[in-house]
């Protein structure tokens, strides 16, 4: 009887740890699987297509660089309860403030277009006409955000989320070399031909789509905005190591697509990889399809948000998911003219698309090093995080991981500028 | 109306502008060091982009 009570109670308590890390459960996730959006999942279709299964190893340690860094937002917006724009403006003046600010917002519609290009371009495989997805696209993204509360708005990213994961799934369905995939995956290596500049532009590439400027922003206003508080850190950074741990699942899962099925062939963007799959495997071609526009869609969900929140937060309006529309309509105002603005400019014929995917690139290299300084500087002021701040070991590794980043965005951003500098 | 908002937004700016005229976070040599090298980062990207953009023009 003893020993029923005993395991009685532990179920209990192993059910209420559940139940709790569930309702805290949100941001990091979200954040980290929208990470692949449109972008990313190019870059990791293309990696696999190239590279075959030698980089895996690659994007397994990629997940904690996203974890160190996100990690970091969940105790800022935890503790001082201000969004990353607001912190900015509050501790480094308004000059650092503006640059942030505009920054961000000229950045975010630049990617939001991206993604709309990802989502008409996965739709145009099903032979939808890209009006139609950008018009269901707005209709959906709309509706996600207008039932007045942050909770219902999580809960319906987190089922796309879920979505995301279809590469598993269609990666398990071609039966793909469990061996080689495993050698990739925990031994690291070189692939065939050595270090090249297109292997370094690559690798780049990589670590530019795992930590972008609007992640920092996203994830510390939404646990603002969910109501965080000191005591839920804990389930917080579970929540953000569990959400890098599915970020990376799913970038090895394209990975494997397309070493297994298009091994030596170039991949310009997803949707060419889907359209590439549909003679092979039907099936793995519409469920890759369906990933770049799930992709899209919460890349755009997500970063409109995030510059929308910024914009609330410094200029003192509501900005709340939490609040209706009547009460916070600046930034309900916000976020649907960043939306309507992005899907606009897919729709104009002739639109320069390529020239703008070039352009996040490049502007991404001017925000991100700037968010990265302003985070760590912001986790070693004692007088805002008292003992939440930095650790000897966590700045060890952060600013690491900061220093690498900044150098290889950089190194990435003059390479887009200027393709020859790397012989490439 | 149109004026009204520009009108409106300049003020919401100077307001802002004012309210957050004085940095809070202490400088330590640390930080006045960090946003030194940030200033210098940017100003040097800039300065690569202005001479793309010049070059594709000309």
């Amino acid at each position: 009887m003893n020993i029923l009570s005993k395991f009685y109670y532990r179920y209990k308590k192993i059910l209420k740890t559940i139940r709790l890390y569930l309702i805290i459960a949100g941001p990091g996730i979200i954040v980290m699987v929208a990470d692949n959006d449109a972008g990313g999942i190019t870059t990791y279709t293309a990696t696999g297509a190239q590279y075959s299964f030698h980089l895996i190893w690659f994007l397994i340690l990629l997940g904690p660089v996203a974890y160190y860094v996100q990690e970091m937002t969940v105790r800022l917006g935890a503790v001082t309860k201000r969004g990353h724009a607001e912190a900015i403006f509050h501790s480094f003046g308004s000059f650092w403030g503006w640059f942030s600010l505009l920054d961000l917002v000229f950045l975010d519609w630049l990617t939001m277009i991206t993604e709309f290009i990802g989502m008409t371009a996965a739709m145009s495989i099903f032979g939808v006409p890209p009006i139609v997805t950008v018009i269901i696209s707005w209709i959906v993204m709309g509706t996600m955000v207008l039932q007045g509360r942050y909770w219902t708005w999580e809960k319906a990213a987190l089922v796309f989320c879920g979505l995301n994961l279809i590469y598993i799934p269609a990666a398990i369905m071609i039966n793909p070399p469990v061996d080689k995939i495993l050698h990739g995956s925990f031994i690291p290596q070189l692939p065939p031909g050595g270090f090249t500049n297109a292997l370094f532009f690559l690798l780049m590439a990589n670590i530019g789509t795992t930590i972008a400027p609007w992640m920092i922003f996203f994830q510390q206003s939404a646990v603002v905005d969910k109501g965080m508080q000191e005591k839920d850190m804990l389930w917080g950074k579970i929540d953000t190591a569990v959400g890098s741990f599915l970020t990376v699942v799913v970038a090895a899962g394209c990975v494997v697509l397309t070493a297994t099925l298009l091994p030596g062939q170039i991949i310009n963007d997803a949707a060419t990889a889907a359209l590439r799959f549909l003679p092979i495997n039907r099936y793995v071609g519409a469920l890759l399809a369906i990933g770049l526009l799930d992709a899209g869609f919460l890349g755009a969900i997500c970063i409109s948000l995030a510059s929308s929140w910024a914009f609330g937060e410094v200029f003192g309006w509501a900005h709340s998911l939490n609040h209706k529309v009547k009460e916070a309509p600046w930034f309900y105002a916000y976020y649907f003219f960043d939306l309507l603005l992005a899907g606009t400019v897919v729709l104009i014929p002739r639109a320069p698309l390529v020239l703008i995917t070039l352009f996040v690139q490049v502007i991404a290299v001017t925000l991100l090093p700037a968010a990265l300084v302003f985070l760590i500087l912001l986790l070693n002021n004692e007088e805002t995080m008292g003992e939440y701040k930095n650790t000897l070991f966590q700045n060890v590794a952060n600013i690491g991981i900061v220093v690498m980043i900044i150098v290889i965005s950089t190194l990435y951003g003059i390479s887009a500028l200027f393709p020859k500098i790397l012989g490439g | 109306m149109i004026f009204d908002f520009f009108r409106n937004t300049a003020e919401a700016v100077r307001a802002i502008n004012q309210k957050y005229a004085t940095p809070h976070i202490k400088m330590t040599r640390g930080v006045r060091f960090s946003l030194g090298v940030l200033r210098f980062y940017l100003l040097l990207l800039v300065g690569i982009m202005v001479y793309k953009f010049i070059t594709l023009l000309h």
